[in-house]
């Protein structure tokens, strides 16, 4: 049998196989180089970058829940000035396939960041994070309205050749409606989900576990809604979707990939195994020969909602 | 060198007391590479309660007759789920153990003085770097305080290794009473023309302490931190503690934070010069 096609086409942009690190999960990228070969990953998603430096929220900024973890991190990170300095070009000597996810406090800020991405070497998309649960200004605001996402996608649009996959937020009542504001405005793909909003209070002091009080949900625990979400998108929608949420092995990515994912993005895993990337990538060719799938294209939304068969104890 | 993941067995889970143990772990790998002052991530493997590692000092580098590593030893205290879980751990079940990580302590040699403070579970580290001072010929003692007498572990350890002790406990069970840094400043006040390197490691009100004493007695000081963290490897920034604008250290794997007031404790830590750390 030849060798299983891993790669999928996320509008003009070819991945040699669907899985991502996803933002905020795998630092630049370049922490994780002493780990994994990172030309071996479909892409990697930078942590969200504003055009300033910024220093994010106090500390305590995690606390683990069932099955999953809430954070706040409140999008630490270098500015895009930096970032296009000091970590593209290695990453870019490293092979890999860099997104960068854009944030901003006001749509001037997305469209000026996204204009000095386009400008450097080496910038495969640009992930436009308009659905950080954890900071007062700008993102969300975006996010949870429609009118927002879809003057934020198009003046970005406008400003880059780069692809545009605006990342959508879970905490909404209605998600494809947002692919579909997203879609209408042109952006090339969309991500989802970003983490679900969340709390959680130390009984015994009766304060919050991490600083910012609020924090969003991530890993396996979140993992059958954004399942759910993406399915709801790829009805919706024609561009591709980028799933994620929860995802630890190749069963939970292909899972994604039949309810309409193109590609996949894994988060928090990476802390959990930061040696997850072959093993799951071996997951999924063990899953196309026993399949006998040979491209891996060929499973996106191929989900059957036929009721499954009755189980008989 | 990059960390290893090994899934490692249960060789020993020797219970100290009611909240103590000494969990050892067949990873010989990591035992090889660690140097004092570093961490493992660890967790009981193939489960999501616990979902994330936690880390944990380097406590032994377990060595067989022969003389050959065989893995490392973490020192727990029962606090959360996550240690709970590790002080129930049977021989034979299996955790995931991801390291080395981190940057080390500096140790010296003579003429120089190495004190090591230690408090509670803060002793943790001290044990690797008893070893390689001892070889160093460095002229050691071990400040140590814990809550009880009980809570005093491992003194034949250092004993054996020729390593001095001065034991505070909170309640007067043993050493003197009161806090570790009675004694320390006490010391400080004497310190020999050659000078001493302080090494802390202990809860954060107690590494401020020691830091800030150091500095008022003009001594070396390294701290190592203890923070939440979520990867141990930079990917998160959940581990960040702030330092100094002037903090430029070269960090484990080349990608640190030179440049921001808050630096990941995992990867420009958990080993800091005292005097580059912000107190809040
Ligand atoms: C510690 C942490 C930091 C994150 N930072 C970002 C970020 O900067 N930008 C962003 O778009 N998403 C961020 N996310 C969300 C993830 O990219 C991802 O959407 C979410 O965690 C769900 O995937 P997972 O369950 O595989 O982690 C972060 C998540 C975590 C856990």
């Amino acid at each position: 049998m030849m060798a299983p096609d891993l790669s999928v086409t996320l509008g003009t942009l070819t991945l040699p196989n669907p899985l991502i690190a996803a933002s905020g999960c795998f630092g630049y990228g370049l922490e994780y180089e002493q780990v994994v070969d990172l030309s071996t990953l479909g892409g990697v998603v930078s942590k969200g970058l504003f055009m300033k430096e910024r220093q994010g929220h106090p500390p305590p900024r995690i606390v683990e829940t069932p099955a999953g973890m809430i954070n706040a991190i409140g999008l630490q990170g270098i500015g895009v000035h930096r970032f296009v300095k000091e970590k593209l070009p290695l990453l870019n000597k490293a092979g890999a396939r860099t997104f960068v996810n854009v944030c901003g406090t006001t749509l001037d800020e997305y469209v000026e960041v996204s204009k000095v991405l386009s400008q450097a070497e080496g910038v495969a998309a640009i992930e436009l994070n308009i659905s950080c649960p954890n900071i007062k200004e700008g993102g969300i605001q975006f996010g949870c309205s429609l009118t927002g996402t879809h003057d934020v996608v198009s003046a970005v649009k406008k400003a880059t050749h780069l692809p545009v996959i605006p990342k959508l937020t879970p905490n909404v009542t209605d998600v494809a409606s947002f692919a579909r504001a997203a879609e209408d405005a042109g952006a090339d793909a969309v991500s989802l989900v970003n983490t679900f909003l969340a709390m959680a209070i130390d009984v015994e002091t009766r304060r919050p576990k991490i600083t910012n009080v609020l924090g969003g949900l991530s890993g396996p625990a979140i993992r059958p809604i954004a399942v759910r979400m993406v399915w709801e998108c790829y009805q919706l929608v024609k561009i591709p979707i980028i799933g994620m949420g929860g995802i630890t092995d190749a069963r939970d990515a292909i899972e994604f990939m039949l309810a309409g994912a193109t590609a996949v993005q894994i988060g928090t895993q990476n802390f959990v195994d930061p040696f997850v990337w072959p093993k799951v990538l071996d997951g999924l060719k063990d899953y196309m020969t026993r399949h006998n799938v040979a491209k891996i294209s060929d499973l996106i939304g191929t989900f059957d909602p036929t009721p499954p068969k009755p189980v008989h104890a | 060198m990059p960390p290893v993941d090994i899934d490692a067995t249960v060789i020993a889970n020797a219970r100290l007391s009611r909240d103590y143990s000494v969990l050892s772990l067949a990873a010989p790998e990591v035992g090889r590479r660690t140097r004092p002052g570093q961490f493992v991530m660890v967790k009981p493997a193939g489960v999501t309660d616990p979902l994330l590692r936690r880390p944990f000092s380097v406590f032994e580098v377990l060595r067989n007759a022969a003389g050959d590593v065989t893995g490392v030893s973490i020192l727990n205290k029962r606090a959360g789920r996550s240690t709970k879980k590790l002080y129930e751990l049977e021989v034979g079940d299996v955790v995931s153990c991801l390291g080395p990580l981190g940057v080390p302590f500096k140790p010296v040699g003579p003429p120089v003085e190495a004190w090591m403070v230690a408090g509670g579970v803060g002793l943790a580290p001290f044990a690797t770097l008893a070893e390689s001072l001892a070889a160093a010929k460095a002229p050691t003692t071990l400040f140590y305080g814990a809550r009880t007498a009980e809570e005093l572990f491992y003194l034949d350890f250092f004993e054996k290794l020729g390593i001095k002790l001065v034991l505070t406990t909170e309640d007067g069970g043993r050493g003197v009473k009161g806090r570790v840094t009675g004694p320390l400043e006490a010391a400080l006040k004497g310190v020999g023309p050659a000078g001493a390197m302080v090494y802390a490691c202990g809860p954060e009100p107690m590494l401020e302490a020691v830091a800030k004493l150091a500095a008022r007695y003009n001594q070396r000081c390294e701290v190592s931190v203890e923070r939440v963290m979520g990867c141990g490897l930079g990917g998160c920034y959940s581990c960040v503690l702030p330092v100094k604008p002037t903090f430029a250290k070269a960090t484990v794997g080349g990608h640190g934070d030179g440049h921001a007031n808050l630096v990941r404790s995992c990867i420009s830590g958990p080993v800091f010069d005292g005097a580059e750390l912000v107190w809040e």
